[in-house]
């Protein structure tokens, strides 16, 4: 999550749901809270009996808009011009909270003179190359100046800075110029959001912001998952720092995740660009060919990153053991290198392209969840072979006898492995407060079912096995993958099943004794005992803790209280609840109210206190003054609170790490039904398309497509875990499409009937659920815009039913985290039933010219649509 | 109720013959209730709370799951000591028993050949090592050492992997640590921001 | 003096969790995979394997309408568990009781599905289930199926929530009523129950927001619900009786005619064969 990872310094949540009863006013927005996230909901509907005001902004009247104080309606795709506004407000009404924006945020620092803002430049920043479609992010920079070293050795450079904040230049004016056309006419005009709603949201933002009040900010994938996603959660990072709420309580930016272990999986990275931790996986688009070159990107000079090279060497001596030597850098030669974006999307492309052989899918069904999903079953086809693992028959498992399909054309040779569900195996897996749970195995699995560690365990040790003897160097790491995880239990031994506790021992890192085998080697107690020259060994260093000794399972933790619950479970990092809390404390190291206490310096003990782990050095005082020129922490005063960040700061202003634009900017959708009334830049220009004869766009503005169409989830489905379960599949037994009564009384369709709702793409059907929840918005020029809603949960297997509504939805993503665009498309409807799907375009070869090496995707570049 | 009471000759006559009535005095004759009714006691007392967790969404509501002296599963619901859900839990977790015991799972280990109609049933081992002699016929055909600008880049784009949210963060850890010491660089789930 | 619901829909987010978790431990089967296009509500009503139902009620005006007054309310029905209850009354075989916790229980052994219940609860709750209803939603192995509670194996019987019987008699709270993730649905003793809801009635007054109970201090035929409501609309929005009415309130005034009727006939009789 680089939005909060460049504003704050970690992408994850920066709070808990239980804090959430503490807030003083709740927006929800990109988030259907109440029915994606009913349980965690539970501290919403608290905080509003305690008086908080609940806020939601969504394109639909849903179950959280229901109950929530102000519900306000807004155009699929405009948030930033929405959030823009707000900013702008906040600043042009001197509503922020000066004094925490001066001290904690980058406000004050200067801008270097070569910066081009999109208010000059058309909506575009300086460096905008238009042969490779990206940005040369070299002016996103700040005046420097030198100043002299702590140490006397000499001057060191750093951002210059206007503490009045008068200068022109500075971070906060250039916000304020740039957010200076979002206001609330604009947000009327765009978003289709009333005046009046505006008014009252900007209004009980700042009420319930400052000292005494805070507000806080809750999102999930409705604001993610666009090809301008991470912006998004950068406009709501700005605002929530202009608002003084992060680190405090009731306040910060709760992240809501989707699936059970989403945060973990992110942690400990199944993505392609990353290893535990966030650590960058090796690349060949830098100069990472050693492991000194590695560091060279990947380590920094001040903030928490100057310790990287103690927890990318812990994690080559958990990877290859014995193998791993400084002689031999470690073993990181053994580690692969990326050589350019092989995420989903782009893998997707190119097995579609033939150049995938094999394929795992385990525990995920991009068959019927999958974005143009005919184009993911029809690459199914061109592998080679496909490992299903899974509980139920998937619609992946069930690619080469679907509609449409003749299985004895499909080449691919397929295997299933079944899987056990989660009563069934022990292990951990770490929610949206990034609090790691460990659950128990209840029973025994089900008939031949296996949990997914027994089932990687044994590959791995065929893998071994098979290669055992070759004398090839790149099978060298096999042969040193350190691979013993027997259990203690006898009972699980007997069945081959690997201890989970093992693996989590091995994630929290150890001593490593040289000549002594790894059970005999102690635990490492935190990341802070962690080394550099191989004498400690380390899976995931932010999960450090966890397993301190060999006894102790702090996942297993199970005493929990009133307030931050230090006792149950185990957050990263360091168990700590909230983060960044030592904004929660004023720079003199004082509550910054009694009522909005949390952490606060305690003079005679010399240390910080409060309710939860500090997200800080627990002794260094407030008064500890910077250290020019220093590395690590000691670059950061005693009241610089975002420790990961080199400077110590919230980023108002981000330099360089993003590649669409150091602040904020509203781009239409690229299928957006409206011209973008803000800038003569339709769309994102850095936004990745693959323009090809399977993945066809609908043109900006097209007649044939009128209507934007928004997907979401319900409460009552996941997908496959929920489809084949009686209970559930009866509550919402088949996909529905939310349409106002207005344009069902254009499209002559009653409630319930049929209706086909298509793209250029593809079309599906779906039953009419005509509701007044659904508005038609008023927008500038008179325009009246209709939005269809179709839930995201379907597909043909189960006792609920309905049409993949990723058959409408053409590939597009974000050029920061190769996110997708899932939320903002366009579409046309008609009432009756669709024609039976037969080959399409999605399924056909597409001509050698479209095709890109690995699937490789385009920058969208310069659109220059008038203005 | 809601309404404001008025007069009515079905509420004067019901008055009138309340106490009479059969329906007020029926709980207090003990002779009624049946042998079962009596002995009727909630099938998780006595039986083991096993402490675990919803598989579905990213809250992490902790449940408890009672297991017969005999292994069998016999209910699933929310453990009050959790701090996040206080023992709530949403119609999805409160389904994890019909998830969990459910006619349709498959769970077996299956095998379709290319070109086949139909599955057929395999041991779990044969399709492992299958899958084991797959994959390294596939990293052998399509591993590169080198890019062609000399760079060392030691890795296969000829498999992939696809998921990782919805199983636990120490199967997520062997997957790739396998995978991506195999060399295999697409590893992905869902999480991509 | 009893145990009960009080049911407050102001609190309720309609995530059907208590639909579920009534289902789970009274492992009943799915009534089947109908869309109706009845807002989110697709199981429709209270039956004989549906114990717990909520109802979705959408006001919302035309599209000029501030949204801010549009409303989707949610509320999670249930069996009212009368003071006097009609089905009790009409049951010819016993086989409904008042239980020591003073809700209305439906003994499954003893009920021969004649069906005179069904039509005498005043709210339409109990629901006839045929044998066959069981068999065909029986998705699950039989192993982990309730083997407290028989209804599920018996065939032909009468239907409803047992306000989890089973689970007070070990001190566990109904199964509904403890997964609520917002505390909509409140399980306890009733008297304690009725004055905590005064008090959320007089609170929300105080926010600006009218609402009442249903099912307290009644003076219908029926009495006080065991299982009663906080609603902010009037009853017949959520498809409740703005009056219900104890079907054996008829009877007086039918006793009364049947008996004038007689005597009529008797006199007419009399006067006939005088003569």
């Amino acid at each position: 999550m680089p939005g909060l990872g460049t504003s704050f310094g970690r992408g994850g949540a920066t709070t808990y749901v239980q804090d959430l009863q503490n807030a003083d006013c709740i927006l929800i927005e990109g988030s259907n809270f109440a029915e994606c996230h009913p349980v965690a909901f539970r501290f919403v509907m608290k905080a509003k009996e305690r008086g908080a005001k609940i806020i939601h902004v969504d394109p639909r009247f849903t179950r959280t808009s229901a109950v929530a104080d102000i519900y306000a309606p807004i155009r699929s795709g405009t948030d930033i011009v929405f959030l823009g506004a707000l900013i702008s407000w906040m600043i042009e009404k001197e509503r922020y909270f000066k004094e925490y924006v001066t001290a904690f945020t980058n406000a004050a620092y200067l801008v270097s003179e070569a910066f081009g803002d999109t208010e000059d430049l058309d909506g575009l920043f300086s460096g905008f190359n238009d042969v490779s479609g990206t940005y040369d992010t070299g002016s996103w920079h700040f005046e420097m100046e030198e100043v002299p070293r702590s140490d006397g050795n000499g001057t060191c450079s750093q951002p210059k800075r206007d503490e009045t904040l008068q200068h022109p230049r500075c971070v906060i004016n250039v916000v304020r110029r740039h957010f200076s056309r979002y206001t609330p006419e604009l947000v009327e005009d765009v978003c289709g959001t009333p005046r009046e709603a505006f008014l009252e949201i900007a209004n009980a933002l700042a009420d319930n912001s400052g000292r005494e009040r805070t507000t806080a900010f809750a999102y999930a994938v409705g604001w993610t998952q666009h090809t301008i996603g991470v912006q998004y959660i950068r406009t709501a990072a700005i605002l929530q720092m202009l608002l003084g709420n992060m680190g405090r309580p009731g306040g910060g930016i709760m992240a809501l995740r989707g699936h059970a272990n989403i945060q973990g999986a992110t942690d400990i990275p199944t993505l392609y660009d990353l290893l535990p931790g966030y650590l960058p996986m090796p690349s060949t688009l830098r100069e990472e060919q050693t492991l000194e070159g590695y560091l060279h990107h990947a380590a920094k000079p001040t903030g928490w990153w100057t310790n990287t090279p103690k927890y990318i060497v812990s994690l080559l001596k958990a990877y290859y053991g014995e193998a791993a030597t400084p002689e031999n850098d470690f073993a990181f030669e053994y580690l692969p290198h990326i050589s350019g974006d092989h995420s989903t999307l782009p893998t997707q492309i190119a097995m579609k392209d033939g150049a995938v052989k094999g394929y795992f899918v385990i525990g995920q069904n991009p068959a019927a969840s999958g974005l143009n999903a005919e184009l993911a079953r029809a690459a199914m086809e061109r592998l080679e072979w496909m490992v299903v693992v899974d509980a139920y028959e998937t619609e992946t498992a069930a690619f080469w006898r679907r509609e449409g399909a003749n299985p004895s054309e499909i080449g691919t040779e397929l295997f299933f492995l079944p899987s056990a569900v989660v009563l069934e195996k022990e292990g951990s897996m770490v929610n949206t407060n990034r609090m790691l749970q460990w659950h128990d195995k209840a029973i025994e699995p089900a008939g031949q079912a296996r949990s997914d560690l027994y089932l990687f365990h044994q590959l791995g040790l065929r893998l071994k096995a098979l290669y055992a003897d070759s004398t090839d160097p790149k099978d060298r790491g096999i042969h040193a993958l350190t691979w013993e995880y027997t259990s203690d239990d006898p009972h699980e031994r007997s069945l081959g099943e690997p201890s989970a506790l093992k693996v989590l021992q091995e994630i929290n890192g150890y001593v490593v004794v040289p000549g002594k085998p790894r059970d005999e080697c102690p635990q490492v107690a935190g990341f802070a005992d962690l080394k550099a020259d191989g004498s400690t060994a380390c899976g995931a260093w932010i999960y450090s803790g966890v397993a301190p000794d060999k006894t102790t399972n702090r996942a297993r933790n199970r005493k929990g209280d009133e307030i931050a619950s230090l006792d149950w479970g185990f957050a990263w990092p360091a168990n700590r609840r909230m983060l960044y809390n030592r904004a929660s404390a004023d720079p003199d190291g004082k509550p910054w109210s009694e009522r909005k206490k949390y952490l606060w310096w305690n003079e005679e003990a010399g240390k910080w206190d409060g309710p939860d782990v500090p997200d800080f050095p627990v002794n260094k005082a407030p008064h500890t003054a910077a250290k020019a020129g220093a590395s690590g922490l000691d670059a950061h005063s005693g009241s610089d609170p975002f420790i990961m960040q080199a400077d110590g700061r919230a980023h108002l202003f981000v330099t360089g790490a993003l590649k669409d634009g150091p602040l904020p900017t509203h781009y239409e959708p690229l299928e957006s039904v409206v011209r973008n009334p803000v800038y003569k830049q339709q769309s994102s220009p850095t936004l990745r398309e693959w323009d090809r004869d399977d993945n066809p766009y609908n043109a900006p503005e097209s007649p044939d497509y009128p209507y934007v169409l928004t997907t979401y989830r319900l409460t009552e489905h996941s997908g496959i875990m929920t489809r084949y379960v009686p209970w559930l599949a009866e509550l919402q037994p088949a996909l529905f499409a939310e349409i106002d009564p207005e344009l069902a009384v254009e499209k002559h369709v009653r409630n319930g009937d049929w209706v086909t709702i298509s793209t250029k793409l593809g079309e599906i059907e779906a039953r009419a659920l005509v509701s007044g929840r659904m508005r038609p918005l008023r927008l500038g020029k008179g325009r009246r815009l209709h939005q269809i809603g179709i839930p995201y949960n379907y597909g043909s297997l189960g006792h609920a039913t309905g049409d993949a509504v990723g058959d409408l939805v053409a590939l597009a993503m974000d050029p920061n985290v190769s996110i997708h665009e899932a939320k903002t498309i366009s579409c046309t409807i008609r009432a009756g039933r669709r024609d039976t799907f037969g080959r399409s375009a999605a399924d056909r070869d597409v001509p050698a010219d479209q095709r890109t090496i690995q699937g490789e995707s385009h920058p969208h570049g310069r659109d220059g649509g008038a203005a | 109720m809601a309404t404001k009471p008025t007069i009515d000759l079905t509420s004067v006559l019901a008055n009138a013959v309340r106490g009479l009535r059969l329906s007020e005095r029926v709980g207090a004759l003990p002779n009624v209730a049946s042998k079962r009714t009596r002995a009727l006691k909630g099938r998780v007392k006595g039986a083991k709370a096993v402490v675990s967790l919803c598989p579905y969404c990213a809250v992490g509501c902790s449940t408890l799951a009672y297991v017969s002296d005999e292994g069998k599963l016999l209910d699933v619901e929310g453990n009050p000591d959790s701090p996040v859900s206080g023992g709530h839990l949403c119609p999805k977790g409160s389904a994890i028993f019909g998830m969990t015991v459910n006619e349709a799972r498959w769970t077996t280990a299956k095998y379709r050949a290319p070109f086949a109609t139909e599955w057929e049933e395999k041991p779990l081992d044969w399709v492992l090592d299958r899958i084991a002699e797959r994959f390294k016929k596939t990293r052998e055909e399509t591993f590169v050492r080198n890019l062609p600008n000399g760079k060392r880049v030691n890795h296969t784009l000829g498999i992939a992997s696809l998921g990782g949210a919805t199983f636990g963060i120490e199967e997520n850890y062997l997957l790739q640590k396998l995978m991506k010491t195999c060399g295999v660089v697409s590893v992905e789930n869902q999480a991509r921001i | 003096m009893g145990n009960g619901f009080f049911t407050d829909t102001t609190l309720c987010i309609g995530c059907k969790a208590c639909e579920v978790a009534c289902k789970q431990w009274n492992q009943l089967p799915a009534d089947g995979y109908e869309f109706s296009g009845n807002s989110y509500d697709n199981t429709m009503a209270l039956g004989g394997t549906t114990w717990r139902h909520v109802a979705f009620i959408e006001q919302t005006g035309g599209p000029e309408t501030p949204p801010s007054l549009n409303k989707w309310l949610m509320m999670s029905d249930v069996c009212k568990h009368c003071t006097y209850a009609g089905c009790m009354e009409a049951c010819p075989t016993g086989a409904i009781v008042r239980n020591e916790f003073d809700d209305v229980y439906i003994q499954p052994d003893v009920c021969n599905g004649c069906g005179y219940c069904v039509p005498s609860c005043p709210f339409g709750v109990v629901d006839l289930i045929a044998h066959a209803d069981y068999t065909d939603g029986r998705h699950f192995e039989s192993d982990g199926r309730n083997h407290d509670d028989a209804t599920q194996t018996t065939g032909g019987i009468a239907g409803k929530c047992t306000l989890c019987y089973d689970r007070q008699k070990v001190g566990f709270t109904p199964a509904c009523a403890k997964a609520c993730p917002t505390e909509s649905i409140q399980f306890g003793d009733v008297d304690e129950l009725k004055a905590r809801a005064k008090k959320r009635v007089a609170q929300l007054e105080a926010r600006g927001v009218q609402s009442y109970l249903y099912g307290v201090d009644s003076d219908s035929s029926v009495g006080d619900l065991n299982a009663f409501f906080l609603l902010t609309e009037r009853p017949g929005a959520y498809n409740l009786p703005e009056r219900p009415v104890l079907p054996s309130t008829h009877q007086p005034a039918g006793y009364t005619s049947a008996a004038l009727a007689a005597a009529a006939l008797a006199l007419v009789g009399f006067v006939i064969f005088r003569a």
